[in-house]
């Protein structure tokens, strides 16, 4: 088991004819990904990389039952992308575009009201459900099958975590990078949610940093429902405020936002949250011993 | 970006906003010329820098006659204001705003950001005018009043008239207020602003409702829409550092430490930061050299650490992931050549091919320690600077 993504995935890709899309294209074909339909408008009918492309997602859909789609399509037009996989009424939709235009995802938001997909992303880098199924631009042989979910609002920290728990012999149910941008599709908690019903996942791993509060509401969330334990790490401890860091949602603004703050009320939700960022594996590891739960996380050697 | 206020004053007469006549001067002489134009019995003259506080470092003044103009025109232009929001250094003033006086009756706060938790725009408004609003915030939060704007329709005039009167807005005066609102909620969203605050708003004595202050920030994402507020940067207000980062695609924030940090990926770009400061060192950098770090991109990146005079040290911290490692280090090994790097460097790589990467860094001939974790690299990089 794993949430969002499986072996029966069916994956579309939007944007497959550009170059950063066929690249993570055949990177995701050669981790056994199941990609069975591209996108890009103007180049319907032909193949590339013996996938099928049309010009438009509801074509796609039509054609060949995908349920998924990734989005590598440029900012100015990934909103425009993101709402064509929205009205096709795919299960979800996985947009790695970085620098999308604020408004541009407020207007997005609204338009995915009452609808059923659900976006990751923008400016992330994907979703993997180990050995299954590779929907992004993460680099796959860092993870292993296993129990633990990992959720991170940034790409590269992310790879850091999964590394750490892979070498501490911990494979991942799934890993979620719901990005950097201060507009997304998924929060912390709709993710958390999913790993708390996910049978097979036993403990969760929550990767944030500065800028909202979206780090203090899921804390909170955890406390009141969730029932498996749950570690995590803050970037940006060092971080001046009103500089933004690289993430256009990484901001200390009006004296909000603070590692400080966001480490405190984690660690009074009962998540305890890991000191530098090289710890973040041997912090789960330390309370899945507390818990009783390392014999049943340990995957592989 | 940001802009002056005198350009944040442009753009608002564009769409009807209210705001006082005025005029930029670069020189003494344009100070005068603009006062006379205005043919006002008051005269404010205002440095013209991106930062907040200029009042009470003496960037604002208010002139009786043309002589005080020159006078406080000379004191201010070149002057170097240090303003809570300036940093110690502060910054010089090289461009003031000549405005007509105007007769204040009352002071309020109007602003407009993205909220996060709803994901739409939202107005706020506030009694408190002229004070921070963080203070306000923290102090009387109920003294805020706050509209979220269903993008679909944008803000509606039952909106605006409901803010107008929560923060006591004469009545009589209501109508201007909306319309003043209306017109910067165009402003914001036409112009893909991420801030815009008009602090403080004013009622004056001749019935008007202007906008006495304004500060604009502009969503960077969005400025290849925006030609005439790209036309607004001044790069006199900017990081030279900065400027050349952003020219290669590099992401980079100077600090105060001495240890210069390059790393992909902003996330770790940060979490790098932390963990030199959990070892005892002190980061003189953010940098995301992002997903390629190629030769060029390592090099340039280089160069723009290595022009900060603090630097003594640098921490490279590439998790290579689908990049591999020899490529990466043969990068590196170039750029360190190329600039003639002589500062103790560490890198720590990860990713596919990490051994060969390793390898081909300490058979380099070049002085260059590598590093198994990040933990291992903030640790060596402390530790030579403390030799």
């Amino acid at each position: 088991m794993s949430i969002l993504i499986n072996k029966d995935t069916k994956v579309l890709v939007q944007g497959i004819t550009g170059s950063v899309g066929l690249f993570h294209t055949q990177q995701m074909l050669e981790y056994g990904t199941k990609i069975v339909a591209g996108v890009t408008p103007g180049k319907g009918g032909t193949t590339i990389e013996g996938v099928p492309v049309f010009n438009t997602v509801v074509d796609a859909v039509k054609a060949t039952g995908a349920n998924v789609s990734i989005i590598y399509v440029p900012p100015a037009f990934a909103a425009d992308a993101i709402m064509e996989a929205v009205e096709a009424e795919l299960d979800l939709a996985i947009c790695i575009t970085e620098g999308i235009p604020v408004l541009d995802m407020v207007n997005v938001r609204r338009y995915m009201e009452g609808k059923k997909t659900r976006l990751i992303g923008p400016n992330c880098p994907g979703v993997i459900t180990p050995e299954e199924c590779k929907i992004g631009i993460m680099p796959g042989y860092i993870h292993r099958k296993g129990h633990v979910g990992v959720i991170s609002r940034s790409g590269t920290l992310t790879y850091e975590a999964v590394h750490q728990l892979t070498n501490a012999g911990i494979g991942q149910s799934t890993a979620v990078g719901i990005g950097g941008d201060p507009v997304n599709g998924t929060n912390f908690i709709d993710v958390l949610k999913l790993f708390n019903e996910d049978e097979d996942t036993y403990a969760v791993i929550m990767i944030g940093e500065i800028g909202g509060t979206a780090e203090e509401e899921a804390a909170q969330w955890v406390k009141a429902n969730m029932t498996k334990p749950v570690v995590g790490f803050i970037g940006g401890q060092t971080a001046p405020p009103g500089k933004r860091m690289g993430h256009a949602g990484a901001i200390i603004s009006g004296g909000k936002g603070t590692a400080a703050e966001k480490i405190k009320i984690m660690n009074e939700n009962g998540i305890k949250v890991a000191e530098t960022p090289a710890v973040m594996g041997e912090t789960l590891v330390s309370v899945l011993i507390e818990k009783g739960l390392l014999g049943k996380c340990i995957t592989h050697k | 970006m940001n802009i002056h206020e005198y350009q944040g004053k442009e753009i608002l007469r564009k769409y009807n906003v209210s705001v006082p006549k005025g005029q930029v001067a670069f020189s003494v002489e344009e100070a005068v010329q603009a006062a006379k134009g205005l043919g006002t019995a008051v005269t404010v003259v205002k440095a013209q820098i991106h930062a907040g506080g200029r009042g009470k470092a003496g960037g604002v003044k208010v002139a009786r006659n043309l002589e005080e103009v020159q006078a406080y025109a000379s004191e201010i232009l070149g002057k170097c204001l240090v303003t809570h929001q300036t940093g110690p250094e502060g910054k010089v003033v090289k461009r003031l705003l000549i405005e007509e006086g105007c007769n204040i009756k009352k002071e309020y706060y109007i602003g407009m950001v993205l909220d996060r938790s709803t994901s739409r725009v939202v107005m706020m408004g506030s009694e408190e005018g002229g004070t921070e609003i963080e203070e306000v915030a923290e102090h009387t939060p109920e003294k805020i009043y706050k509209e979220i704007v269903d993008p679909v329709v944008g803000l509606q005039g039952f909106q605006a008239r409901r803010l107008a009167f929560n923060i006591n807005i004469p009545p009589e005066l209501v109508g201007k207020a909306v319309k003043f609102m209306l017109g910067l909620y165009r402003v914001f969203v036409e112009k893909d602003c991420s801030i815009a605050e008009i602090n403080p708003l004013v009622v004056t004595g001749d019935g008007d409702v202007m906008a006495l202050d304004a500060k604009f920030n502009f969503d960077s994402n969005a400025l290849y829409r925006h030609k005439d507020i790209l036309a607004y940067r001044d790069l006199d207000e900017e990081d030279p550092k900065e400027i050349a980062a952003s020219e290669y695609d590099l992401s980079y924030i100077s600090l105060d430490g001495n240890i210069g940090c390059m790393v992909n990926g902003a996330g770790l770009a940060m979490a790098t930061m932390d963990i030199i400061k959990h070892y005892g060192g002190d980061p003189a950098n953010f940098l995301d050299v992002g997903g390629g770090a190629t030769a060029q991109k390592v090099t340039e990146a280089f160069k723009i650490i290595l022009s900060d005079q603090n630097v003594k040290g640098i921490f490279v911290n590439i998790f290579g992931g689908i990049m591999k490692c020899d490529i990466i280090a043969e990068g590196i090994i170039e750029a360190t050549k190329q600039v003639g790097l002589a500062l103790p460097l560490v890198v720590r790589l990860e990713g596919t091919n990490v051994e060969l990467g390793k390898k081909m860094l300490n058979n380099s001939g070049l002085n260059i320690v590598t590093a198994n974790s990040m933990a291992d690299g903030a640790e060596k990089i402390v530790s030579l600077l403390n030799l």
